[in-house]
């Protein structure tokens, strides 16, 4: 059975689901939370061993179809490769950290919050594994519907107002995507049982004319531009991050921007290359000047969720960049950087939501002096800012080295632009750092202490993974190496 | 694999283990232990230094990878350390000097409670690794990782006081500068590699030919750009006066032995890249100079004891970089080596000092502590005598150096750099004279209280005071002493590729006299003046007035920058944040919210339950897509 009928991908996606229908129906507080905390660290080990199985020639790929929808041409079809691994690991190692980190919040009704988060974390693999169109457009929203929910009953007091620019925003990218996925499907090859296929495989033989592949390409791009989000589609993100719930906020930001990446790696670049290179100018200096104007916006944050939002906007927009220079060097940056981006942010969101659970403010302003109080909370969050800075041998620094040079190479005067946000990366870091952390306590700091041995744990956590990242690489380069060889075959 | 490669690893490893106990470690370590295990990984990193020294002496280069970094398709960085003999050099400078100064604090900041007394060693330990890490990579990203690793130590140390607030902004400072100048190094490695595909010295430096001079320079100016960030030269050098805010000994280190000579270091590596764009050359030798001048007239008029150190550290790193412009990569090297000597001296000299005076650094309110604190007294003397120039004192050696190679390429070159080295004779005799000469000017509290500091701060002075002395005895002149110049053939290696490219001038010996003869002969009355008049200062209380108002106030050039780029990027900023982002973009987004809600309130009122308008409307749909149908 295991290995023919229901392999990784399907327990990738299946445990979380079936986990968070089960966790409806749980009636203790203490129990949804050890449930789900349990079920995540199961979903963790399932991806480790997907790692594990990466270099067996055997299960290379792992690919599986099975008939759903027949007639429609559609199946339930999914598949790992070294991105979708890479991607799928990034979900199962947050959501244990995520948990853990907020272990001690207490939600209202925490069967369905709990419920919720498993399901979106079900969605976010199906996502990350679906090799048919409709099916990935299915678990696409099957990640976002949960997160209305989340931030509308569980979020700040501007959640109502939040939620629906969140929702109009996602769910106008989602209809002009499907639209575009039902035209690609018209045109596909009949199979032998339907006049045509939403398989990956149909999408990509499908040969379009230039002139159909320039608006094409629009539906879907400007969908998972929204989704990362990349200037001038990202005005949803800092008020949704403000207003979530911490734990959905680093759901949303560790790894559902990542959808939007990998939508565009998966589904956007190998299906319309020639739009690619035709709008390659375009989208990267959308793309830079957002860097810049993310970053500059983010110098005058007094919210520290807003500070982060911006921050993660000008980060996704290098990504957005990269991956439009169609060079082998920013691919492989993309790639690595998928997966520390994820890893800083949510360290940061933890470290935020630790400050606000004993200070009741996340106002730059109204802080000060957290090092005295908390010395081993700021040398943490020292080491992510700094990681989240892409200082060497931390492993942001080696993914933004590797897109940088791609763009320098694409066109040197695009990285000389788009590298002032470096500098002023450091300028809203370090500001931050300096009025948060460092300085003398004040009245409302003054009562904080050192945070909790789960909470140590947990950011230890982060910050080994960040040095390991950082000082070797090599690995996730190995992971991913095929996805890039893929993709980029599509430019030559 | 040889003998030198089975330990070189340890040089850097043996500072960061240290940093990583004494990090960790900073809760339950004593004082005496931490600066033990502290000082101690740096002895012994300046030990195998010195082992690693000897095996190049004969010109061998060794390269040792051990794994890595980066391995795709695209790029290809081993984590590489390379050994030769100017990376051997620098490792003796950084872990000699580098030791020297871990002693010093362990007395220093013996007042620190022991947590952060460990903290200290910790970051001190850190900063040595990045340094290391810098002169030992074998390819420019290595390179690049110790180049940031240093800029974020000097952030930590800088900022080690960090409940105050001015000190915390001169480290952010120090770092955001040092970041611009980052930015030019990465866009000229990533220029490389677009162009070679590889950042290898070995590699880059073996296919200079492939580049085009249009390449080339853009390529150096780039890691120009990078160099006056790291090494304080104009436009990026306002952080390092401001990073004085640190503990005295970290001045030292970042001053001395480490950081700002990481600038000189990476053109004289990249020497053979700078030989083949002479239009970059002549922007070095023009923005060295004018560094060395600008940063000369604002320590004519400082009365802080370490300002006035620390402009003096622009103004030579301002003669190191005209040397460097003029193709005297040796003379570069050679005074990064003496300057370390006496300005470590100098700078731990002037930390004695305000311990004596309890923190006073302000020079106005010292005087006659030659009676008090004869050790820190004599030491300081012999190390502005070395930085003044005087023979055959260290700076003396190195500096005649520069200025003969500048006097081969435009003897106006060497006039401007004569004229700075006037200043630097007065203003460094100022100093003394208003220190350590004269009355004692401070309240009587200071001066009951003042002494000689205790031994582990006077052993690092007279042992760098030796050095001072003579330390430029290994470069002596050929015209003086034939064969006297050891450095130069110790680093001929090094240069041999520039030196085939760019050939010497030779200067007569009679010049040569004639040039050091003037050089000497006016830092010697610029010396005895200052001497003369500051011997007598008296406190005045007033004010300065023009010119020296202007100095005083360093050329207002933190202002200008304050009022050109500072404001005018935080009024963008905020342009961005409450204009762009809330009004148009968010206006947009919420301005199709209301239309839609507004078009439904209207298309609503269609709805009036009323048979007749619903078939009138009807028909009216039928006839358009008759129409439609029939002409499209």
């Amino acid at each position: 059975m295991f290995g023919n009928d229901i392999t990784i991908p399907h327990l990738l996606i299946f445990f979380p689901l079936v986990a968070g229908l089960v966790t409806f129906f749980i009636k203790k507080d203490a129990t949804v939370r050890a449930w789900s905390l349990f079920s995540v660290i199961v979903t963790l080990f399932i991806s480790i061993a997907s790692l594990y199985y990466s270099n067996d020639a055997a299960l290379s790929g792992l690919t599986f179809n099975y008939e759903w929808l027949k007639y429609l041409g559609c199946s339930f079809s999914v598949s790992l490769d070294g991105m979708g691994r890479l991607l799928t690991f990034l979900t199962a190692f947050s959501f244990p950290l995520i948990f853990v980190a907020t272990y001690r919040n207490s939600y209202k009704n925490s069967k369905m919050f709990y419920g919720l988060m498993l399901l979106s974390q079900a969605g976010l693999m199906g996502v990350f594994l679906s090799t048919d169109a409709l099916l990935f457009y299915f678990f696409w929203e099957l990640a976002l519907i949960p997160v209305y929910f989340l931030c509308s009953f569980w979020g700040g007091e501007k959640r109502i107002a939040a939620t629906f620019k969140f929702f109009i925003y996602t769910f106008t990218g989602s209809l002009l995507m499907l639209i575009g996925i039902i035209y690609v499907y018209l045109h596909t090859a009949a199979t032998p049982f339907a006049d045509h296929s939403f398989s990956l495989q149909a999408f990509r033989a499908v040969n379009f004319m230039p002139s159909q592949q320039n608006w094409l390409f629009w539906l879907f791009f400007i969908a998972f531009a929204i989704k990362m989000p990349i200037f001038p589609f990202h005005t949803w993100q800092p008020d949704t991050y403000e207003q979530s719930p911490t734990a959905v906020t680093m759901v949303l930001s560790g790894v559902m921007v990542k959808m939007g990446v990998f939508g565009v790696i998966r589904w956007l670049v190998p299906l319309f290359p020639e739009a690619v290179a035709k709008f390659d100018n375009v989208v990267i200096g959308i793309s830079v000047i957002g860097m810049i104007y993310a970053s500059l916006i983010a110098i005058k944050q007094d919210d520290l969720k807003r500070l982060v939002a911006y921050s993660s906007i000008a980060h996704i927009g290098l990504i957005c960049a990269a991956i439009f220079t169609t060079q082998q060097m920013a691919f492989e940056g993309v790639m690595i950087q998928m997966f520390s981006h994820g890893i800083n942010i949510i360290g940061l969101w933890i470290v935020i939501d630790l400050i606000e659970k004993q200070t009741g403010t996340r106002k730059i302003s109204q802080l000060g002096g957290v090092a005295h109080k908390a010395p081993v909370l700021t040398v943490m969050l020292v080491v992510i800012a700094f990681a989240n800075i892409a200082l060497p041998l931390t492993n942001a620094f080696v993914g933004e080295f590797m897109m940088f040079g791609g763009l320098f190479k694409f066109n040197g005067w695009y990285a000389a632009v788009a590298g002032l946000s470096i500098i002023l990366a450091a300028v809203y870091t370090l500001s931050m750092v300096q009025k948060v952390f460092y300085g003398e306590a004040n009245s409302i700091t003054a009562s904080m202490q050192e945070i909790a041995l789960n909470e140590k744990i947990i950011l230890s956590v982060i910050v080994v993974a960040i040095f390991m990242v950082g000082v070797y690489p090599q690995p996730f380069f190995e992971l991913t190496k095929d996805t890039v060889a893929a993709v980029i075959t599509r430019f030559k | 694999m040889n003998n030198v490669l089975q330990i070189v690893w340890l040089i850097p490893l043996l500072p960061l283990i240290g940093f990583l106990i004494n990090g960790l470690g900073r809760n339950n370590l004593s004082k005496t232990l931490t600066g033990i295990i502290g000082s101690g990984v740096i002895l012994a990193s300046f030990l195998i230094s010195v082992y690693v020294f000897f095996s190049v002496k004969g010109g061998n280069t060794h390269v040792a990878h051990y794994f890595d970094f980066i391995n795709t398709t695209s790029l290809k960085v081993g984590f590489d350390l390379q050994i030769d003999q100017l990376s051997s050099l620098f490792l003796l400078i950084i872990t000699g000097v580098g030791f020297l100064i871990h002693v010093y604090s362990t007395s220093y900041m013996h007042e620190e409670p022991s947590k952060d007394f460990a903290k200290y060693f910790s970051y001190l330990n850190l900063f040595v690794f990045s340094m290391l890490l810098l002169v030992m990579g074998g390819n420019y990203i290595i390179m690049f990782i110790g180049w940031e690793g240093v800029g974020l130590c000097s952030y930590l140390l800088i900022g080690f006081w960090f409940k105050n607030n001015n000190f915390n902004n001169a480290a952010k400072k120090a770092f955001i500068m040092n970041r611009i100048g980052d930015l030019g190094f990465l866009l000229a490695v990533f220029w490389l590699l677009s162009k070679l595909g590889t950042a290898d010295y070995h590699e880059v430096f073996a296919s200079v030919s492939k580049l085009s001079a249009f390449d080339i320079t853009g390529i150096t100016m780039l890691l120009f750009v990078g160099a006056t960030g790291k090494s304080a030269q104009i436009p990026l050098y306002t952080w390092l006066p401001d990073a004085m805010a640190g503990p005295t000994p970290v001045s030292a280190l970042i001053h001395a032995a480490t950081m700002v000579t990481a600038g000189i270091y990476m053109i004289a590596r990249s020497n053979i890249l700078f030989t083949m764009a002479p239009a970059t050359q002549s922007v070095i030798a023009i923005v060295g100079i004018a560094t060395a001048i600008l940063a000369a007239t604002i320590a004519l008029k400082q009365n802080d004891i370490k300002k006035v150190l620390a402009y003096s550290t622009v103004s030579q790193l301002g003669y190191m970089f005209l040397a460097l412009g003029v193709g005297a990569y040796t003379g570069a090297v050679f005074h990064v080596m003496t300057h370390a000597f006496f300005k470590a001296l100098l700078f731990l000299g002037a930390g004695s000092v305000i311990h004596a005076m309890g923190g006073e650094q302000d020079m106005r309110n010292m005087g006659g502590l030659k009676k008090y604190m004869s050790i820190t007294h004599i030491t300081f003397l012999l190390g502005c005598l070395a930085i003044a120039g005087m023979p055959p004192f260290s700076g003396f050696f190195s500096k005649d150096e520069i200025l003969a190679g500048a006097f081969a390429k435009s003897p106006l070159l060497w006039g401007v750099g004569v004229l700075g080295a006037l200043m630097t004779a007065f203003y460094m005799f100022r100093l003394y004279a208003m220190t350590f000469l004269g009355n004692f000017r401070g309240t009587h509290d200071q001066e009951h209280h003042l002494h000689e500091s205790p031994a582990a701060i006077t052993f690092p002075l007279i042992v760098l005071a030796i050095l001072a002395v003579i330390g430029g005895w290994i470069g002596i002149p050929e015209f003086m002493l034939h064969g006297g110049h050891r450095l130069e053939a110790f680093l001929e290696p090094i240069f041999s590729q520039s030196n085939v490219i760019a050939a010497k001038h030779v200067v007569s010996h009679t010049t040569e006299y004639m040039l050091m003869g003037i050089s000497v002969g006016g830092a010697l009355i610029a010396l005895l003046y200052a001497w003369n008049k500051f011997s007598k200062y008296e406190k005045t209380g007033v004010e300065e007035t023009g010119i020296g108002k202007v100095l005083a106030n360093k050329w207002y050039v933190d202002e200008l920058y304050d009022a050109i780029i500072v404001k005018p990027l935080q009024s963008l900023a905020t342009a961005f944040n409450n204009v762009v982002e809330k009004n148009i973009i968010d206006g947009f987004v919420n301005g199709v919210g209301k239309a839609v809600n507004y078009g439904s309130r209207q298309i609503r009122l269609i709805q009036s339950g009323q048979i007749g308008t619903y078939v009138l409307l009807m028909v009216f749909g039928i006839l358009i897509l008759f129409i439609i149908q029939l002409f499209l």
